[in-house]
C-alpha cells in the first residue's frame, strides 16, 4: 500500500514566498572540517541566509586554565588546533615568558622556530589535502598525506607524540633535538619544493580548479581587517600582517623570509598564498639548521620541571609524587608578576592570542585565548551568502578552521 | 526452444556483465589507488583479487535501512529501476559480429530512452528518501541528463547521418569502410562532445555532482545501504560500461582491429571499452569536480551548438561529396 | 608611536573618561568608563596618527577576586593593534555587576561580533544594540556564565537537556542499542570504582 507522495515528502518546507527551504549542514558532514553546523536558507542552490553554529566540541579551557598552574595549562593548547599543535605550546610558552619575563636561551628558540614551521608545513598540507578533496581532486588529498607523514614521524621522534606534542615547555623545548631528526628534516626540506611543485601541478592551472576558486568569496582588505581575519586570509587580501614580522618571538627576527600576499582577495588569492608560505617556510627551516647554535634548551629560571638528565634541578626532596612537587615548585616561586599581558603568535590559522591576567598567584587569574578559527567561522556568512552551496564548501575550505580551536 | 537459447543467452551475458562490474570496481579502486601513491586494496588473495567478491558478501548480508519517513515502495524501486534499464541495453550491444542479444533497428535510440530511464531511478531514489540532501541530488540528476541527454543525442546523428542508420551492428559495418574503420577522424567534433557527455551522463568525476560527497553527501546514495547501495554501485558502472560501448561501437570501430582475433572476436570490442573505463578512471584521478551552474553552462553554451555546427557540416560535406 | 603615547592623547582627548593608565611590560592598559566606549574606539581607529585597524581581541574578566582601584566587578577588555603604524593598546572598560551591558563595537568591526556573543555566553556581559545577542559557545538553554568567579569549576548542575537524552536513550533501548541508563561522568566513574572494589 503506497502513501501519497505529497504528504510523506515534506522537502522542500515552503515558508512565506514559498521558494526558500532551510538545509542544515552538519553537525556531522564530512565538507565542514570537524563539528560545525551550519544553517542555511537557500533558494534552489543559491544561498540566501547563512548562520554558522559552533560549540559543540566546547571543553572550557579558560576556566580550566584559571584553576591550573601555568605549566599545567601547556597541554590544553595541545588541543586547540590540533592539527598544528606545536605552534600553539610554542604560542603558550612565548605568552607565558613574557608575563613571567622569562628569557629563553638561543638554542631553544632556534628549535621552537623549526618545530613552528613544520607544523606550519603539516597544518597547510592538511589544509590543502581537504580543501582540494573538497572541490573534488583527490589525488591531491593523498600526495599532501605523503609528506605530512613524513614531518609526523619527525615529531615522533622528537617528543614520542604524533599529535599532542606538548614538546615546548616555558622557558626552553623539554629535549635536545638528535642528529638524525636534523637529517631527515634536511632531506625534506631540500625535497620539499619538489613536492610543491607536484601538486601545483595537479591544481594550479587546471581549468576546473581555477573555475572554481577565481573570482569565488572575494573580500576587499578593509573588509578582511573588519571581519577580524588573520593569516593567510587577511593576507590573500592585500594586507601586510605577519606577527613573525610585525611582534617577532623566537627566532623569527634572526631568520630572513618573505611573506607572500596576494591583493585578489578570492579563494585562489589565499591559496596560492599558503602555496607560497609552504615555500618560506622550507626556507626558515633551512636557515635554523644551519644556524643552530649550541648550548642549553631551557632556561634556568624555568618555572617547569625539566627530566633531570637534561636539566640540574631535581623534583623537591619529600615531594610525595612529581604532581605536587610541580605545584609546590611554582607556588612558591615569589617572582609571579601582577599585570595583564596579550601576546599573540602567528600559527598556521592566523592569529593566536594569549591574554592572562597575573594577580601575583601561581596560577592566572583569566587566560584568555583568541583562536583564529572563532573569528573565521563567524566571517563565513559575509562569503558565502548569495554563492552556491557548493561555493560555501570552497570557502569553509580556504578559512581553514579547525573546530577543536573555534570552541576550545 | 528458441526462447531458452535466448534465456540461456541472457543468462550468460547477465553473468559475465555482472563479473565485470565486480572487477571494474577492482580496477578502478587498484589504478586510482596507483596513481595516488597508494596499494589500492591488498588484503583479500592475491594482490586483492577476491576483494570485490567479499564486498558483494558483505552488502549483500547488510542491514537493509529503509528511513521511517521514506516514501518505502518508491524507495525501494529505484535502484531497481536504474539497474533494470541498464541492464536491459546491454541487449541491443554487438559485442562482435552476431554477438547481439536484440539486434533491432532502432538500437542507438534504444540505448537513449534506457539511460534516461535509469535518470528515473536516481529522482525517484532523491524523492523517497525524504532528506534535503537526497533530494538535491535527485534535482542536480534530473537537471543534469537532460540537458546532457541532448547534447549527446546531438553529437550521435553526426555518426547517424554517415552511416544510414540507427542498428549499431550496421552503424559497425558501414564505419569499417570509412577512413581508418572509425567515424573518429570525420567526427572529431561529435566525439568530443559525446565524450564530456558521457561522462556528465554516468555522473563521473568531473561532473559528479549528482553525489558530490562532499557537498551533497552522496547524494541520492545519502540514505540506503548494504544491497540498494550496491544495486546503484553496480548501475553506475554498468552504465560507464555501456556508454563507452557506445562510444566504442560509433566512433571507434566497434570490434573491428587491426588484425582479427579468431578464437575471441570482442577481443578488440573489449579492449576499447576497456580503454574507455580508463581513461573514466584516469580523469577521477586527475580533475576537480564543476559547479552546478558551470556545468549548466557548458552543456548548454558550449557542447549543444558544437554539437549543432557538427550537424550542419556534416550534412554540408555529405551533400557535396555525396 | 608609543603605547603610552597614545594612552596620554586618549586621555587627553577623553578626560572624563579615563580613569588609570596601567603599564606592564610595554603594554599599556587603559581603563575607561563604559559610557563613552564606542566613541574612544572609534578615536583611536579613525585617528590619522593612531589608526587602530586590527581588532585583536575581546574578553570579559571578572574582577571580584582581583584587587585594584577604579575597578567594577566586571571588565570588558579591548586590544586593538594598528596594522601599518605597528603600535597596540589595551582599553578596559569597566563594567558594573547590577548592570552588566556596554555598548556594541560591531558597528566599527564586525568580526567583533563573535568576540561580543562569546563575551557574554561566558562573562554575562550584554552587549546594547549587538545585532544577534544569543549565546554562541554553550547551549541556547543553558543557565548562568561559567567565567563569572562564583561559578564552581565543575559547573552547577546537570545540562537541562539531559532529562530529554535519557528518553532517548531508554527509547533506543528498544532496538538493543543500550542498557537504558545514561550516566554522567560523575555517575560512570562511580560505577567503574565499585567494580573495582
Amino acid at each position: 500500500m503506497t502513501r501519497p507522495i505529497t504528504k510523506t515528502v515534506n522537502v522542500p518546507v515552503a515558508d512565506g514566498d514559498g521558494e526558500r527551504y532551510t538545509l542544515k549542514m552538519g553537525p556531522q558532514h564530512p565538507a565542514t572540517h570537524g563539528v560545525l553546523r551550519v544553517d542555511l536558507e537557500l533558494d534552489g542552490e543559491t544561498i540566501i541566509k547563512c548562520s554558522p553554529h559552533v560549540g559543540y566540541l566546547h571543553r572550557g579551557f579558560d576556566k580550566i586554565a584559571e584553576n591550573r598552574t601555568y605549566a599545567q595549562s601547556l597541554i590544553l593548547t595541545d588541543r586547540l588546533d590540533y592539527i598544528a599543535a606545536m605552534a600553539n605550546n610554542v604560542g603558550y610558552c612565548v605568552a607565558v615568558e613574557k608575563l613571567l619575563g622569562i628569557s629563553v636561551p638561543l638554542r631553544a628558540k632556534y628549535i621552537r622556530t623549526i618545530v613552528c614551521e613544520m607544523s606550519r608545513i603539516a597544518s597547510h598540507l592538511l589544509w590543502l589535502a581537504t580543501h582540494a578533496l573538497d572541490i573534488g581532486a583527490m589525488t591531491v588529498f593523498l600526495y599532501c598525506f605523503r609528506e605530512r607523514e613524513v614531518l609526523l614521524d619527525l615529531f615522533e621522534e622528537l617528543c614520542g607524540a604524533r599529535l599532542t606534542f606538548s614538546y615546548p615547555r616555558i622557558g626552553g623545548v623539554r629535549q635536545d633535538v638528535t642528529k638524525n631528526f636534523v637529517d631527515v628534516l634536511q632531506r625534506f626540506v631540500a625535497d620539499f619544493p619538489m613536492h610543491i611543485e607536484e601538486y601545483e601541478t595537479l591544481i594550479d592551472t587546471n581549468r576546473i580548479w581555477l573555475k572554481r576558486t577565481v573570482g569565488i568569496g572575494v573580500l576587499s582588505a578593509s573588509e578582511a581587517l573588519e571581519l577580524g581575519l588573520t593569516g593567510a586570509c587577511l593576507r590573500g587580501s592585500g594586507v601586510d600582517y605577519d606577527i613573525r614580522k610585525h611582534r617577532p618571538y623566537d627566532a623569527y627576527d634572526l631568520v630572513d623570509f618573505e611573506v607572500p600576499i596576494s591583493d585578489d582577495g578570492d579563494i585562489y588569492a589565499r591559496y596560492r598564498c599558503r602555496m607560497e608560505e609552504l615555500h618560506q617556510s622550507g626556507r626558515i627551516i633551512q636557515q635554523c639548521i644551519d644556524q643552530l647554535p649550541p648550548g642549553s634548551i631551557i632556561s634556568e629560571d624555568a618555572p617547569d620541571l625539566v627530566m633531570p638528565l637534561h636539566g640540574q634541578r631535581k623534583v623537591e626532596a619529600g615531594s610525595s609524587s612529581y604532581g605536587t612537587g610541580l605545584i609546590r615548585l611554582l607556588e612558591e616561586k615569589e617572582h609571579f608578576p601582577v599585570g595583564d599581558i596579550y601576546v599573540s603568535t602567528e600559527v598556521p590559522k592566523g592569529e593566536l592570542g594569549f591574554y592572562f591576567i597575573s594577580d601575583g598567584s601561581g596560577r592566572p587569574y583569566r587566560m584568555h585565548m583568541r583562536s583564529p578559527s572563532f573569528i573565521h567561522i563567524s566571517a563565513l556568512p559575509a562569503l558565502a551568502e548569495g554563492s552556491m552551496i557548493a561555493d560555501l564548501i570552497a570557502n569553509i575550505g580556504t578559512l581553514d578552521v579547525v573546530l577543536g580551536e573555534c570552541d576550545r | 526452444m528458441h526462447v531458452l537459447i535466448i534465456l540461456i543467452e541472457i543468462l550468460v551475458l547477465f553473468a559475465v556483465i555482472m563479473l565485470h562490474v565486480a572487477y571494474a570496481t577492482y580496477f578502478e579502486r587498484k589504478i586510482i589507488g596507483h596513481m595516488q601513491v597508494r596499494m589500492g586494496p591488498m588484503r583479500i588473495g592475491w594482490h586483492g583479487l577476491l576483494q570485490p567478491i567479499a564486498d558483494g558478501i558483505k552488502s549483500f548480508f547488510k542491514e537493509d535501512i529503509v528511513p521511517e519517513q521514506a516514501d518505502v515502495v518508491t524507495f525501494r524501486a529505484a535502484p531497481i529501476i536504474c539497474l533494470t534499464a541498464m541492464l536491459t541495453s546491454l541487449a541491443v550491444l554487438p559485442f562482435a559480429k552476431g554477438w547481439v542479444l536484440a539486434n533491432i533497428n532502432i538500437g542507438l535510440l534504444f540505448l537513449f530512452a534506457m539511460s534516461s530511464l535509469s535518470s528515473y531511478g536516481v529522482i525517484l531514489a532523491g524523492w523517497a528518501s525524504n532528506s534535503k540532501y537526497t533530494f538535491l541530488g535527485g534535482l542536480r540528476s534530473m537537471a543534469q541528463v537532460i540537458s546532457y541527454e541532448v547534447a549527446m543525442g546531438l553529437s550521435l546523428v553526426g555518426v547517424m547521418m554517415l552511416s544510414g542508420t540507427l542498428n549499431l551492428t550496421k552503424i559497425v559495418e558501414v564505419q569499417g569502410g570509412s577512413f581508418g574503420g572509425m567515424y573518429i577522424f570525420p567526427q572529431i567534433i561529435a566525439f568530443f562532445v559525446f565524450f564530456i557527455a558521457m561522462l556528465a551522463e554516468t555522473n563521473r568525476v568531473p561532473f559528479d555532482l549528482p553525489e558530490a560527497e562532499t557537498e551533497l553527501v552522496s547524494g541520492y546514495a545519502t540514505e540506503y545501504s548494504g544491497m540498494r547501495y550496491a544495486i546503484f554501485f553496480m548501475a553506475e558502472y554498468i552504465g560507464m560500461m555501456v556508454m563507452a560501448s557506445i562510444g566504442t561501437i560509433c566512433f571507434l570501430g566497434g570490434w573491428n582491429g587491426p588484425f582479427e582475433v579468431t578464437i575471441f572476436p570482442p577481443f578488440w570490442f573489449v579492449v576499447k571499452v576497456y580503454a574507455f573505463m580508463f581513461v573514466f578512471i584516469w580523469i577521477r584521478a586527475t580533475l576537480p569536480r564543476y559547479r552546478y551552474d558551470q556545468l549548466m553552462t557548458i552543456g548548454w553554451k558550449l557542447l549543444i551548438p558544437l554539437a549543432l555546427g557538427n550537424i550542419v557540416l556534416t550534412g554540408f560535406i555529405k551533400a557535396f561529396t555525396g | 608611536m608609543e603605547s603610552m603615547e597614545i594612552a596620554e592623547k586618549l586621555q587627553d582627548h577623553f578626560s572624563e573618561e579615563v580613569l588609570d593608565i596601567c603599564d606592564f611590560h610595554g603594554q599599556v592598559g587603559v581603563v575607561v568608563k563604559r559610557e563613552r566606549i564606542v566613541d574612544i574606539l572609534r578615536w583611536l581607529r579613525d585617528s590619522p596618527e593612531i589608526k587602530m585597524d586590527h581588532f585583536m581581541d575581546l574578553c570579559g574578566v571578572d574582577n571580584k577576586k582581583r584587587q585594584g582601584k577604579n575597578l567594577l566587578r566586571l571588565e570588558v577588555v579591548y586590544n586593538l593593534y594598528s596594522i601599518p603604524l605597528r603600535h597596540s593598546i589595551r582599553i578596559r572598560a569597566q563594567v558594573p555587576e547590577n548592570d552588566a551591558s556596554i555598548d556594541t563595537s560591531t558597528d566599527l568591526w564586525c568580526g567583533a561580533s563573535w568576540h561580543e556573543r562569546e563575551c557574554y555566553d561566558l562573562m554575562g556581559i550584554s552587549f546594547n544594540d549587538h545585532p544577534n545577542m544569543r549565546r554562541v559557545l554553550l547551549p541556547d538553554d543553558w543557565s548562568g556564565h561559567p567565567l563569572r568567579k562564583e561559578y564552581p569549576l565543575k559547573g552547577r548542575e546537570e545540562w537541562s537537556g539531559l532529562e530529554k537524552l535519557k528518553h532517548k536513550v531508554v527509547k533506543l533501548q528498544e532496538f538493543g542499542l543500550s542498557d537504558g541508563t545514561l550516566r554522567t561522568k560523575a555517575e560512570r566513574s562511580q560505577t567503574k570504582g565499585n567494580e573495582k572494589s
